[in-house]
């Protein structure tokens, strides 16, 4: 069923991109659609543009594992169309023609703007393209059952073929049908979420009978655990307290959990993956078809209460059950380690959280840590914000409509499509922690495995939304990329000499070139965060471009040079703070504790710098800029 | 030469208004997102308050942000199109061609 929805929904959409190919014969078709789509439609396309599979996955999967966390990407990413609304959305659609860097360069004619926003435009659109491929091969490897990398070269070689064909009207299509699509079949899957209901033992609708964990009483003495009823094989302590012992229950030897609180240990039956020679073993037996990780997530207890039947409830008392402070979350953490034999372990074990903690900031973001853990929170608040009126994929949907007065009206549209998905974000993803359907090693796949407990045919629509999700964010990245290729470096910075057709050429054989680069950065990066990435863009993005538009639009005494040299600081100096921090050191390899750099998040250390070098330097080359006129 | 716009849009007599009007929407809804922020960082047991239907503040705040944000939006867009409207009947009638232009634009 999965595999024809998603096999239907890709000849659709190529059969699309072909009919509209003879819209892409002039720049003007092939880079802003003709600025004839309508506002509606452009506003349903920014949606789809905008929510990608960091919005989708990434969001859905953060709140099921860390509650409200998660759904603090969703404020912020939506607060950030506040700022491309009042501050970007006309001004930019008078001043641009095809591209971020024609808006910025509209009244200088600089060749050192053009040269460092298409470079900015090129590192921000890459930052965003890797975490969607990365994407693209998690989805789709369950779902038609290839391997990561083909999976990855299948979705390029489609995002090619539409960008190719029609450029950016086949990319405003394809991305409306998926923003329509994504709105609608995620308020159905809430609307089965809440008539479903809450119980304390999930159980897929029948299809997947409620596993009830098994806990065991035990001692600590001499650092020693001990349990009267069953044999200890091996203690395992690890760095941050955890304790892990493997243990033969039911003939089987797995590894569980030594919870210890005040004084009294429990021994909790988890799940575990051990790497040996012969292949990996999961809950103490050989990986097979059969012998897999099992879905979790459940409410221990609803309002203090064990045992509850799921009842149907609407969505305030979906929302109000769950906060209750006497509602139990298990949640699932994991741990690694070496065991004595020296093969790798993984451990996945239960950790049950109050519901009034699970529903309040704190869980992944430590707002009552230390200043430093602080600051790393306001900073990454302050990019969600700053981040989105400075994305190039986004700004260049501005010039896909007639007027600046259809370019606002469409950013309405947007904000009410993206802030209603927003919102189901919270029910999908605190839906997906309680139903007992998360995969405990991979929280992306959170929504749709929440929609097979519902069926084939609703997982089978919300995988193939999932893909196009993808396909349409992709699809605008390598527009705006292959836009500053074509456009800004080789027409107007280096000033090739093209006719309108060889324009259209460059922009097709530049999509062609940068979908390549997509692809194979989707390979290398495979297994990395991908919500990480975006995070990622979103601080370049606002560090580098912001600041150029604000001022641009806001001070008189901006010049050129001032402007080229606030993107290269916002550039450079987001990379390196971005480069030095402990996330990164930790897919080094190294330990966090000694990168240099104490936050994940540069956008509060970047971003002013970024304005303060504007300044500084306008002021600076005044009257240069002003004799040269 | 400068590189044109791809639309010509015209002279746009709403403009300043719709700038202004525009700052002040966005420092508005700045502070109630700073207010956010700083409740998160200040007192973030506050958040966990029971404050509407069995909703906490996070909750209510979190979701207050989204619904203010497409309020405002439709009443900046309201107050925008009646000034641009209201401008286009005073503009002389040769001006009101350009002005239309920036209103609906061509392709």
């Amino acid at each position: 069923m999965a595999i024809f929805v998603f096999v239907a929904f890709v000849v659709f959409v190529v059969g699309l991109s072909l009919y509209l190919g003879n819209k892409a014969k002039t720049s003007s078709g092939y880079y802003a659609a003709g600025g004839n789509i309508h506002w509606g439609v452009n506003g349903i396309a920014f949606a789809g543009d905008y929510l990608s599979a960091a919005s989708f996955l990434g969001i859905c999967g953060l709140i099921a594992t860390v509650g409200y966390d998660g759904f603090l990407y969703s404020i912020g990413y939506l607060a950030g169309w506040i700022v491309a609304l009042f501050v970007v959305a006309e001004p930019l659609k008078k001043l641009g023609k095809y591209t971020f860097t024609d808006a910025v360069d509209a009244k200088y004619n600089s060749r050192g703007i053009k040269l460092a926003a298409a470079v900015s435009t090129l590192v921000v659109s890459i930052c965003y393209l890797i975490p969607q491929m990365v994407g693209a091969g998690v989805l789709v490897e369950p779902l038609l059952g290839i391997p990561h990398a083909w999976g990855v070269m299948m979705v390029g070689a489609i995002v090619i073929t539409i960008v190719a064909t029609a450029g950016m009207a086949s990319t405003t299509y394809v991305q409306f049908l998926k923003g329509a699509l994504l709105i609608v079949f995620s308020s159905v899957l809430v609307g089965a979420v809440v008539i479903r209901g809450l119980s304390t033992m999930p159980d897929q609708g029948g299809a997947v009978p409620f596993y009830k964990y098994s806990h065991i009483e035990a001692t600590k003495a001499d650092g020693k655990i001990q349990a009267a009823s069953v044999d200890l094989l091996e203690q395992i302590d690890i760095k941050g307290g955890l304790t892990f012992v493997r243990l033969n229950h039911d003939g089987r030897e797995a590894w569980w959990y030594a919870s210890e609180t005040d004084g009294t240990v429990t021994l909790k039956e988890s799940q575990s993956v051990v790497a040996k020679a012969n292949g990996k073993w999961i809950n103490g037996a050989p990986e097979s078809e059969e012998n897999q990780l099992r879905q979790v997530g459940n409410l221990e207890k609803v309002r203090g209460q064990t045992n509850i039947e799921p009842v149907s409830m609407s969505l305030f008392e979906f929302l109000a059950a769950i906060t209750d402070k006497d509602t139990i979350v298990r949640t699932w953490k994991n741990a690694s380690f070496i065991n004595s034999a020296g093969e790798k372990v993984t451990v996945y074990y239960p950790h049950d959280v109050a519901g009034d903690r699970i529903m309040r900031p704190g869980l992944k973001f430590k707002v009552e840590g230390t200043l430093l853990e602080r600051l790393d929170f306001l900073s990454l608040m302050l990019a969600l914000f700053l981040g989105t009126a400075a994305l190039p994929h986004i700004l260049i949907r501005y010039y896909t409509v007639s007027s600046p007065a259809s370019a606002r009206k469409s950013t309405i549209v947007a904000i009410a499509a993206i802030g209603f998905f927003y919102i189901l974000t919270l029910f999908m993803g605190l839906g997906a922690m309680v139903s007992g359907t998360m995969n405990p090693a991979d929280s992306n796949m959170a929504a749709p495995l929440l929609a097979r407990s519902f069926g084939e045919l609703l997982f089978a629509i919300i995988s193939a939304i999932a893909f196009a999700t993808v396909l349409g964010t992709v699809s605008g990245l390598i527009v705006a990329a292959s836009g500053a290729v074509a456009h800004d470096l080789f027409d107007r910075y280096f000033q090739i000499k093209m006719d309108d057709r060889q324009k259209v050429m460059a922009g097709k054989v530049s999509a062609f070139a940068i979908g390549g680069i997509a692809i194979v950065l989707g390979i290398i990066f495979k297994g990395m965060n991908v919500s990480f990435l975006v995070g990622l863009a979103f601080a370049v993005a606002a560090s580098a471009n912001l600041p150029a538009i604000v001022m641009l639009l806001f001070w008189k005494k901006t010049t050129a040079r001032g402007i080229a040299a606030s993107i290269v600081v916002g550039i450079v100096s987001s990379l390196v703070l971005i480069a030095l921090s402990p996330e990164l050191f930790t897919l080094y390899g190294m330990n966090p504790l000694d990168a240099p750099i104490p936050f994940s998040n540069p956008g509060i250390f970047s971003i002013p710098l970024s304005f303060i070098t504007l300044v500084a330097v306008s002021l600076l080359t005044q009257k240069k800029e002003t004799a040269a006129a | 030469m400068l590189h044109e716009p791809a639309t010509h849009a015209g002279k746009d007599p709403a403009g300043p208004y719709k700038m202004r009007l525009g700052v002040w929407m966005f420092i508005f809804y700045a502070l109630f997102y700073a207010g956010f922020v700083a409740i998160n960082l200040l007192s973030p047991q506050a958040m966990g308050a029971i404050v509407f239907a069995g909703l906490n503040l996070a909750t209510v705040y979190g979701m207050a942000l989204i619904i203010v944000a497409f309020i405002e939006a439709l009443i900046y867009n309201a107050m925008c199109s009646k000034k641009e409207a209201e401008l286009e009947r005073k503009a002389p009638k040769g001006k009101k061609a350009a002005s239309k232009s920036n209103k609906k634009g061509r392709a």
